[in-house]
């Protein structure tokens, strides 16, 4: 009986099924496929033998993975580095954002928002080259405006300290811009009501933003700071890859678990330890996803995931 | 608002506020202005004084150099737009139609497939096992679909979509199927016209992440003749060796190569199209900020 409810079921649902059926296919095929193919993580890859038939290296590739000191290295820069981003581009985000919403001089406003989502539109290619441009010992910005002054010129390419400040930096320039819409767009949406009456009550325009404008961006933030929070192992591989490439000098400060994944992959073909750092990757991000979200529910269902 | 005895607190504010924004927004506009400036100056000078904000010394060189062998650069360019089109197309749809019957609120199995298409955002086999699974299986390796289709659907897409339809009275879907038409049907030629704010959202999204893509073209890609703007752009900084190929192709002599100036001019000759668009398409994308902080 119930077989035949499900037959039934199929054929009144048939084109919707087919509807779904490319997606359905596609995320098969390139995310739960190699779902399956973590089992490389456990084995000593052959290219010529495929997946299946590379012989089982039990936690080899872990191992080697975590005494060669890399694992600390890069779960250490990849959750710091998350962090600095979020901390810093949500204040400056939310500050800019207030700012705007308060300003009254309509075409600063647009201007001003227009340029700082500029960035975003560029690739990481584009601000590679930007950098470079800045940076470059030769003939870089930076140490044209050094020798001007009559300082001595640096090399930061073999500046390790350097770079983390660099890498906040433009993380910054390319997606506070970005951000900065985000709360904007959920500012305007607040009851106009609230600051007419606080007007009438006399509160002076920062008390205003203290005490209508940031509580209402409360629920955003939290949400996007969640977000933020449930990725923390996965790090943004365009920025590090594009602004540091190959450069091993810097690698101490500035590797995280995507470009070692990457380059343990491409350059070194030490595919069985790149797979079992990525396999690392994922469970921790599973984990971090789901804790987060149990917390959240626990302490404020409403701003709960899933 | 605007008052006239304007009291001491705006003052205040706007003696904050004003600079710290201008601040911000010319740091966001310098390099740009950098990059356009320097691909106009003359390689002696940059070589000679370094890059500058400000052009000195105006020179076309770079540009005459750069488009004086212009084959590998059309190619890309025609490469991009072709990866951009047809992904951009078929991603939409397919997002779309996805999203459409993921919020159908008679179809049966529409949880389970939601949950299908949500879990890939919580785990995933990583970048190793989905490298050889595309290479050694799909034999994507220098194919012109690597370039778009692994990324085709978008969960996050797919998501916005079901949200925003959700928003379509399911009405119009029950009325059109007791006329006879098929859901097929009903969302080409009902549901697509009425969602053109979120196609032209996610359009716009989809469009921009395949024009500035690099990362499959490095993945998949050892073909010359399918190196797409940004990746071709990133071969030029990442060695001069690219260059090489390039002036060796026109003949000229290695040494006096204008490499400074041309890496900027190609960089405005890749980044040129989204500039240029940017201002008639920069709404649409603060349109679909929202359109996603409305679903939340």
């Amino acid at each position: 009986m119930k077989n035949n409810s499900i037959v039934k079921s199929i054929s009144k649902n048939k084109t919707l099924l087919l509807m779904l059926m490319p997606a359905v296919i596609h995320v098969f095929i390139f995310s739960y496929l190699p779902m399956g193919g973590i089992v490389m993580a456990f084995k000593q890859f052959k290219y010529q033998l495929g997946i299946f038939k590379s012989p089982w290296v039990g936690f080899n590739n872990f191992r080697f993975f975590f005494l060669s000191g890399q694992a600390i290295t890069v779960t250490r820069n990849t959750i710091l580095y998350n962090l600095a981003f979020l901390v810093v581009n949500t204040s400056l985000e939310v500050i800019f954002a207030v700012i705007l919403s308060e300003i009254s001089a309509k075409h600063f406003k647009k201007i001003a928002q227009s340029i700082m989502f500029l960035p975003h539109f560029v690739s990481w290619v584009i601000v590679a080259s930007i950098a470079y441009n800045i940076f470059n010992y030769e003939t870089g910005v930076l140490n044209n405006l050094l020798i001007s002054l009559g300082l001595e010129p640096v090399n930061i390419y073999a500046k390790p300290a350097a770079w983390k400040y660099i890498l906040v930096a433009f993380k910054a320039w390319k997606s506070v811009g970005y951000g900065t819409v985000v709360y904007l767009a959920s500012i305007v949406s607040i009851d106009n009501e609230l600051y007419e009456a606080a007007e009438i009550d006399g509160a002076n325009i920062f008390q205003r933003i203290r005490h209508i404008t940031i509580p209402c961006l409360v629920p955003t933030m939290t949400i996007l700071i969640l977000l933020a929070i449930g990725q923390v192992f996965r790090g943004d591989f365009g920025l590090f890859y594009q602004l540091v490439g190959n450069n091993g000098l810097l690698f101490d400060a500035t590797d995280i678990i995507d470009t070692f994944v990457f380059r343990s992959l491409m350059q070194s073909s030490e595919v069985g330890m790149a797979a079992a750092a990525g396999l690392y990757q994922s469970i921790m991000c599973f984990i971090t996803i789901m804790i987060t979200n149990y917390i959240v529910k626990k302490v404020q269902s409403d701003y709960a995931l899933f | 608002m605007s008052s006239k005895n304007k009291s001491y607190d705006k003052v205040i504010f706007n003696i904050i506020g004003y600079p710290l924004i201008s601040i911000f927004a010319i740091f966001c506009l310098i390099p740009f202005v950098m990059i356009i400036s320097s691909s106009f100056t003359s390689e002696e000078y940059i070589i000679k004084y370094g890059y500058s904000i400000i052009p000195r010394q105006f020179s076309l060189e770079s540009y005459r150099l750069t488009l004086q062998n212009p084959v590998a650069i059309l190619r890309a360019y025609g490469v991009t737009i072709l990866v951009t089109v047809i992904g951009t197309a078929l991603g939409v749809f397919i997002n779309a139609m996805t999203g459409y019957v993921l919020q159908r609120k008679d179809f049966r199995w529409r949880n389970i497939f939601s949950f299908y298409f949500f879990f890939t955002t919580l785990f995933s086999g990583g970048l190793v096992p989905w490298y050889i699974l595309c290479v050694k299986y799909l034999h994507l390796k220098d194919s012109f679909f690597a370039l778009f289709v692994p990324s085709l659907v978008s969960v996050w897409n797919i998501l916005l979509s079901k949200g925003f339809m959700k928003g379509i009275p399911f009405e119009i879907t029950e009325s059109a199927k007791i006329d006879g038409a098929g859901d097929f049907t009903v969302f080409c030629k009902l549901i697509i016209p009425l969602s053109k704010p979120l196609l032209a959202t996610i359009g716009l999204f989809t469009a921009l992440s395949y024009w500035n893509d690099w990362f499959y073209c490095m993945m998949f890609i050892s073909n010359e003749k399918l190196y797409t703007l940004q990746y071709f752009l990133h071969r030029l900084l990442a060695s001069v060796r690219a260059i090489r190929t390039i002036m060796e192709q026109s003949g000229m002599d290695i040494p006096t190569l204008p490499v400074e100036s041309m890496k900027m001019s190609l960089t405005v000759i890749v980044t040129g199209p989204i500039i240029f668009l940017y201002p008639f398409v920069q709404k649409y994308f603060v349109k679909g900020l929202t359109l996603g902080a409305v679903k939340g």
